[in-house]
């Protein structure tokens, strides 16, 4: 396979001195790999080792009125039945880890199941076999309840209550609110200048991540009132300290082993087996496992969210999209899981890699009886890129220019502010898309060509324009952030996903004269918060910004046409600065 | 379930275990004669990852029925290296063939089989081989590259 480097590209912005990347090396546990000797956490055999399997639920949703174990408790081989009533704290949220969102989800449920293939009991038996039959030997009485599987169904009014935690559907935000809003300049007033309006409708189903190394978990007793627990789990520190919370024990006492790990892709990270393992080797005293059969990978593991979108543009008829707006729904099944990070990173991602000078998105995260979803490669991305390269196409048929013409017109430069109000540095979408073109011999023209990510940013559209807010109001150009007080909550996503790009220290704080540094002390992410994944959920606000000075300008941005590049740069980025910066 | 003796071969190696009737190769091998190379995927002939290969043929072994295999050749990827490793499982670690490494030794497994019946395979050839085995990382070009590797440097070695 071979890696093409474009080193022409920015050459001047790169120190080059990077020694592993673009040769070939070995893995350092590849031979483990190879020769078959890789720890996987099934590969530990312990004497007397007992085994769980699971009572599911047959139906979307149903309340559970009895549950007669009297059978199975006879049946060959069985050990122990674990009810909710077993688990010490049978019910919590993954995310509590960081405070963000409520418990809502039990590891075992009690009074009723909201998706199907959701655990009721989980037997303890001598073997597999043992436990499977006396899986199918337990009564449980359900009285089922009406379901809803679509997200735009679940959020009518009179939908059934699918998670009681919060009973119309929609996870809270920060806040309270019940989405999660992104305002950047007036759609409405952008719409109506339009040359072409172009709607969408795009869907994504869910989407199962099927690493052939199933979930699971062994877990047994220490000498030393620890328990040890070998996992399958991708997020070795983060499913201990669920367990620790489930089981109300300190995580001190808990020793997870692990890191080999069969294929994730995000669906290792919610902790399905480990903490029952856990809880069935402190009610036995012996070593227990626990693994998901395939049957019970495809339908119970959480999959990545179904998504559906309707995007709106405003376009001008030389190509400019003039006001973009979104409305989104996460089908985050019955419980939250994930899934609310997803919809705060995809805010963040919003409007696509484009600098649009109008952008309105509202995203619900949706409570449906379909299995819950997860973290699943790029989720909160992958279905918003979807729907917004599917409307790029759309829109640039609909001024009669070329797909990539279209998107090099739109595409952020240097120095652009986005609409979550952070400013692009390092952008490359520009020379991406003409390398691709050059590969795939699409005829691109001289002025496109010539386009570039470092010229014409900036400037005019590194302006935060007057933004117009639900109730009537509006924001004063120039508003970077609201005090915590008198801001509509979740009106700038409080996401981190752009790293500050530059190491330059704030001295100035006027918004009138749009330095990259002043972005970045306010935006700074949480240090709480960089433990997990990319980017901050953190709840705690940097200190809020002094309002603008009454004369700042009314920025109602409006990009020049891409041909005709303003001549002045903008602010300049180191573009690997993210790496490391030695030079500073 | 009655438990009845059984014997074969696992990589030139006599073993004498007792299984149930109903007990499959794979939880055998993994379960009673404790080599763990063979990987449970699926556990329904789906995935690859517990493939062996029985009298030179490749088979799945989780839905194999152990008492199949009485009295004949059992390879499995333990089989494969001695002192020195498979030229295969070089070809995959110099080559990054290998990412999370739970298909791998099915996967080696098949990619040996073919080389043993077909010396020569085109590229076709390979794909159809390991078509078998699922790998949810690599995408299976690094596989099939290290797999034509292995066979262009067997040729050049016999000629």
């Amino acid at each position: 396979m071979s890696v093409e480097f474009r080193k022409d590209l920015f050459a001047d912005e790169r120190d080059d001195d990077l020694n592993e990347v673009g040769k070939p090396t070995r893995r350092q546990d590849i031979l483990g790999h190879v020769t078959g000797r890789s720890p996987f956490f099934d590969d530990h055999r312990f004497d007397g080792m007992l085994h769980i399997r699971c009572v599911r639920s047959p139906y979307h949703h149903a309340r559970i009125r009895n549950i007669d174990t009297s059978r199975a408790e006879t049946m060959p081989g069985v050990v122990r039945i674990m009810r909710g009533a077993d688990v010490p704290v049978n019910l919590n949220t993954l995310l509590s880890l960081l405070d963000f969102g409520k418990d809502d989800e039990p590891v075992l449920a009690v009074d009723k199941v909201a998706y199907k293939g959701e655990p009721v009991l989980a037997i303890i038996a001598e073997s597999e076999a043992q436990a499977h039959d006396a899986v199918n030997a337990v009564r449980v009485d359900y009285e089922e309840l009406p379901h809803v599987l679509d997200v735009e169904e679940a959020i009518k009014p009179g939908a059934p209550s699918v998670n009681l935690t919060y009973p119309n559907n929609k996870f809270e935000f920060y806040g309270g609110t019940d989405k999660q809003k992104l305002r950047f300049g007036d759609v409405e007033t952008g719409f109506a200048r339009a040359d072409y309006i172009v709607e969408g409708r795009y869907q994504m189903a869910p989407i199962e991540q099927a690493p052939i190394e199933p979930n699971g978990a062994i877990a047994l007793p220490e000498t030393n009132d620890r328990w040890a627990c070998y996992t399958s789990t991708q997020g070795l520190f983060f499913t201990l300290g669920t367990a620790a919370k489930l089981l109300d024990v300190s995580s001190s006492r808990l020793h997870f082993i692990g890191g080999t790990v069969g294929g994730g892709f995000g669906g290792k990270v919610d902790g399905l087996c480990e903490p029952l393992a856990i809880l069935g080797a402190m009610l036995t005293g012996r070593p227990v496992r626990y693994v998901l059969d395939r049957a019970e990978e495809m339908q119970v593991s959480a999959p990545r969210s179904a998504e559906v979108w309707y995007i709106k543009d405003g376009l001008a008829s030389d190509g400019r999209i003039i006001a973009r707006q979104f409305t989104g729904y996460f089908d985050s099944g019955a419980y939250t899981r994930l899934t609310s990070y997803g919809v705060v990173k995809c805010t963040g991602h919003l409007p696509g890699p484009y600098t649009i000078p109008n952008v309105q998105s509202d995203l619900y995260c949706v409570y449906t009886n379909r299995t819950p979803a997860t973290a699943m490669r790029g989720f909160g991305v992958t279905g918003a890129d979807f729907a917004i390269e599917r409307h790029m196409d759309k829109g640039a048929r609909a001024v009669g220019m070329g797909p990539l013409e279209f998107r090099l017109i739109n595409a952020y430069r240097d120095g652009d502010m986005k609409a979550h109000r952070r400013l692009a540095g390092n952008c490359a979408l520009i020379e991406s898309i003409q390398a691709a073109a050059a590969r795939a011999n699409y005829p691109l023209t001289s002025e496109y060509m010539q386009m570039s990510s470092s010229q014409g940013g900036g400037g005019e559209r590194a302006q935060i324009p007057a933004t117009r807010l639900q109730d009537g109001s509006e924001l004063p150009a120039g508003t970077r952030r609201i005090a915590a007080a008198d801001h509509a909550p979740g009106l700038i996503p409080q996401v981190g996903v752009d790293v500050p790009v530059s190491g330059k220290p704030s001295t100035s704080a006027t918004p009138a004269a749009p330095a990259p540094a002043q972005a970045q002390t306010q935006f700074a992410a949480s240090p709480a918060m960089r433990g997990y994944g990319a980017s901050s959920l953190g709840q705690s606000a940097p200190p809020p910004a002094p309002p603008p000075p009454a004369a700042t300008p009314a920025a109602e941005a409006s990009p020049p046409p891409a041909a005709k590049p303003q001549g002045s740069p903008g602010p300049r980025y180191s573009r690997y600065s993210k790496i490391g910066n030695r030079r500073r | 379930m009655a438990q009845l003796p059984l014997q074969f071969r696992l990589n030139g190696s006599d073993v004498a275990v007792f299984a149930d009737e109903a007990d499959n190769l794979l939880s055998v091998l993994r379960g009673k004669v404790g080599d763990l190379t063979p990987k449970f995927g699926c556990g329904q002939g789906g995935c690859g990852a517990c493939m062996v290969s029985v009298d030179g043929k490749t088979v799945l072994s989780c839905v194999t029925l152990a008492q199949n295999v009485q009295g004949r050749d059992v390879e499995s990827l333990a089989g494969l290296s001695g002192e020195q490793l498979d030229p295969l499982q070089t070809a995959f670690m110099d080559g990054f063939a290998a990412q999370c490494g739970y298909c791998t030794p099915g996967m080696i497994v098949a990619a040996r089989a073919l080389l043993r019946r077909n010396p020569n395979p085109d590229r076709d050839d390979i794909v159809e081989a390991i078509s078998d085995n699922l790998c949810r990382c690599t995408g299976y070009e690094p596989i099939i590259d290290a797999i034509q590797l292995v066979a262009a440097q067997e040729r050049g070695t016999r000629a």
